[in-house]
């Protein structure tokens, strides 16, 4: 989402006194949308530019693999666990930092 | 929330699953030592089944609940690693259990779309929906559209497309239970469909969410076991690693080293090849040559080669010295001839077409997008990223799934949950594709070149039971098989491996108890997502909102009952193949829901008009490309950009972003109440912020 669209959003909703979100709020929110991002990208390039690109990188090897064969079958599936278990784990770390985590009231 | 009772829990719940996985380990290892006793086959083939179906239902008894939160969300304490088995087995479909290993090993490389799409939708799931759904904490899908865009029009969208594709994937689940326990228990297809239908009728009908629940994470545990034994013995039988997953990379080079032979006319078995490839070229000839015949004759051309083969048929008849077996196949080409034009047109189109693709060279097994020339593998490309792409949005919208992050009991747990099921689920296609080029090795090497006197046993076995799954003909009667003799159905490699690989009997149960584990799980949670969506969203939010929760309950068992009699009814009408099916659920799912959740999480503005205009429009699109492409409504339209009528909700999707997009924008802002929900929903907790902040 672009920036001044959610300053214009988060304005909006700075009426309420309970929902009153702080700058620290907002810089939570940034980051994580800087994170999902960032891993969307990885997640594009290993499905869809591998893929496009698949008969190109055909002749290069690995494990005994045609790589494209390897990312389709494997190296992709691999990267996306990963990619899921990271944001797990960053998301629960940014939680704490910026105080919105859950539970121990 | 309390957590010393939370943690007393999961470690009981631990012992209680460790207790049952060794118990089933024994009881398969009980199981072969009866079938080394002598008893029969088919006996432990009923005891297997009997016995795991027994125990669903054991358990949904065990969980049976009359609490609204336990019966629509497990009572929201259910931890992220057993959540992941769950969702592993909701998940896993028969179609994946049964069908994958077979496309992947009919198709290659390009059968991997359905690899990539099935897992990568997770990161869209994790990354875009599953936490805010968490957050957001109610029962169903269409309780999220109904609170982010206000109204009940949204709500009652997200009902219809619900149920829409809910439905028309449970009927490709119930197929998968009905074909398992015909196959392996000689009872009838519809027999079977109702013996199956029983057991997930008595789990989820008494426990809800919950019964479903504990039932999936015990079908998780078969269904891995029993996908995993039979390719581990493979792997050591053909590399002597007992990881397939590493190992089959070296059976890869050989395979393909093994087509380059076979494809290549100057070695001897080439040679073998090129002949019985040549006979195929002559018999699509003749058949082509019989369609354009029936083209220009009609009908009169159809009764006189009828008459023809009765008059041969009469001929050996009459004649005293005819060999019976000649004479039966007469009788029998009469019995089968097609018995008006259009039958007779379809039948020897497909016979031309399976005649042409048998005179075609072995396609190289890991070559991407394989063709002619560049506009072929051009459109091959094009589709195989688009498919992609739909069946990962398409899985980021599948309600049942989705409706499983609600069972958690925190935000923080509905991500580590995604990360567990993904886990969980990776394992089973990881091994898909080892399974495929282990099993095509196998035939390469052991089967081609052998002779046809002695057969391996199993492919008699097969042979004997489904023709379509298996079959060997000495085309050019030479006594030894080539590969272009053999024709193998795609399901065939899931449910042979185990007499591949040359396993005792109680393995071929235990696959077939797997499959069925993974059809029964998928459908336990996709009829829960049915009724829910009746009997919470439409009865309880829009007809009675007063009504009392004993009440809520009887309407959504008894619409549970309802639905499941339904479903059962409409599979045992046989409508249409599995694939198509779990195309078809795919794409109405990632037109009508993705934009508009994906949105309503991401982008503010968004609003009800948007999400009205997305979602009817993005179904709309996707409906309408599906019955004008899909051989089954018989339009048949030119495709658009090539696009397979497998992916048509491709431009479901689109449509619905452009509708989310535009509707919003012609329209005033969403008010405050709904800015502060979605504020609400991005923040796993807002409330304790500043006491944090003190400390």
């Amino acid at each position: 989402m672009s920036k001044p669209l959610l300053q214009w959003a988060n304005g909006l909703s700075g009426v309420k006194k309970t929902m009153q979100l702080t700058e620290q709020h907002k810089h939570y929110w940034r980051r994580n949308l800087r994170l999902t991002g960032s891993l969307l990208a990885i997640w594009f390039g290993v499905t869809f530019v591998v893929g496009w690109f698949a008969r190109d990188l055909q002749h290069i090897t690995f494990l005994g693999f045609p790589l494209p064969f390897y990312m389709a079958a494997q190296g992709a599936l691999l990267v996306y666990v990963g990619l899921v278990g990271y944001y797990a784990y960053c998301m629960g770390k940014l939680d704490i930092e910026y105080g919105v985590q859950e539970g121990d009231q | 929330m309390a957590a010393p009772i939370q943690s007393g829990f999961v470690s009981q719940l631990k012992r209680y699953y460790a207790l049952y996985t060794g118990g089933f380990i024994g009881f398969v290892v009980m199981l072969s030592i009866l079938e080394q006793m002598g008893v029969p086959n088919k006996i432990l083939g009923y005891i297997f089944l009997g016995v795991t179906v027994m125990l669903y239902a054991g358990i949904g008894i065990l969980s049976r609940t009359s609490d609204v939160a336990e019966y629509y969300v497990a009572g929201r304490r259910v931890p992220a690693f057993f959540n992941g088995m769950a969702i592993g087995a909701d998940w896993m479909s028969a179609a994946s259990y049964i069908g994958l290993a077979g496309t992947l090993y009919l198709s290659g490389y390009d059968g991997l779309a359905f690899v990539l799409g099935w897992t990568g939708g997770f990161v869209l799931v994790a990354l875009l929906l599953a936490p805010y759904l968490r957050k957001f904490g109610q029962f169903t899908i269409p309780d999220f559209l109904g609170a982010r865009y206000g109204g009940s029009i949204p709500r009652s969208i997200g009902v219809f497309a619900a149920i829409l594709c809910s439905f028309t994937y449970v009927i490709a689940q119930i197929y998968g239970v009905g074909l398992i326990t015909s196959r392996f228990t000689g009872l009838d297809f519809g027999m079977g469909v109702f013996v199956g239908l029983g057991s997930i009728l008595v789990c989820s009908f008494l426990g809800g969410m919950r019964a479903v629940t504990w039932t999936q994470v015990a079908q998780y545990v078969i269904l891995i076991v029993a996908y995993m034994i039979p390719v581990i013995w493979l792997s050591v039988k053909h590399t002597g690693n007992p990881v397939p997953q590493i190992a089959y990379g070296y059976v890869l080079e050989k395979v393909t080293a093994r087509e380059q032979v076979l494809n290549d006319p100057d070695t001897p078995e080439g040679a073998r090849e090129a002949e019985v490839r040549a006979i195929f070229k002559q018999r699509q000839a003749a058949e082509e040559s019989k369609l354009q015949a029936l083209e220009n004759g009609g009908n009169a051309y159809l009764v006189a080669e009828k008459n023809k083969l009765a008059q041969t048929a009469a001929g050996l008849k009459a004649s005293a010295d005819a060999d019976p077996q000649t004479l039966a196949d007469a009788d029998q080409a009469v019995a089968d001839f097609p018995a008006d034009v259009a039958a007779a047109h379809s039948a020897w189109k497909a016979a031309a077409e399976s005649d042409k693709s048998k005179a075609a060279p072995i396609i190289a097994h890991a070559e991407p997008f394989a063709g002619p020339d560049e506009a072929t593998r051009n459109k091959k490309r094009k589709n195989f990223l688009a498919l992609v792409l739909c069946l990962m949005v398409g899985t980021a919208a599948l309600p049942h799934i989705l409706m499983r992050f609600y069972t958690t009991p925190s935000v923080k747990e509905a991500r580590e949950s995604v990360f567990w099921s993904l886990l969980f689920i990776s394992l089973l296609y990881i091994t898909a594709p080892a399974l495929a080029v282990l099993a095509k090795y196998d035939v390469y090497t052991l089967l081609v070149g052998s002779s046809f006197s002695e057969l391996p046993s199993w492919v008699h076995a097969w042979a004997s039971v489904d023709k379509s799954l298996m079959s060997v003909t000495d085309i050019n009667r030479d006594g030894i098989v080539q590969l272009a003799e053999v024709t193998i159905g795609g399901d065939l490699i899931v449910l042979a491996t185990p007499e591949i690989a040359g396993l005792p009997y109680v393995v071929t149960a235990l696959v077939a108890a797997g499959g069925l584990a993974a059809a029964l799980s998928t459908a336990d949670g996709l009829m829960l997502t049915i009724s829910n969506s009746l009997s919470h969203d439409v009865y309880y939010k829009m007809i009675d909102p007063k009504a009392p929760t004993s009440r809520r309950l009887f309407i959504a068992k008894a619409l549970l009952l309802g639905v499941a009699v339904f479903a059962a009814y409409i599979t045992s009408l046989k409508p249409g193949d599995i694939l198509f099916l779990v195309g078809a659920a795919f794409s109405l799912a990632s037109s009508a829901f993705f934009p508009a959740l994906a949105l309503g999480v991401f982008w503010k503005r968004a609003n009800k008009a948007g999400a009205i205009l997305g979602m009817v429009g993005g179904l709309a699109v996707c409906m309408y490309y599906m019955y004008i492409t899909y051989p089954f409504f018989g339009v048949n339209a030119p495709l658009w950009w090539d696009i397979n009528p497998i992916s048509a909700g491709i431009f479901g999707m689109l449509t619905g972003f452009i509708g989310v997009i535009v509707g919003s924008l012609l329209t005033p802002a969403p008010d405050k109440s709904i800015q502060d929900m979605i504020d609400n929903v991005r923040y796993p907790n807002l409330k304790n912020t500043i006491r944090n902040e003190a400390a």
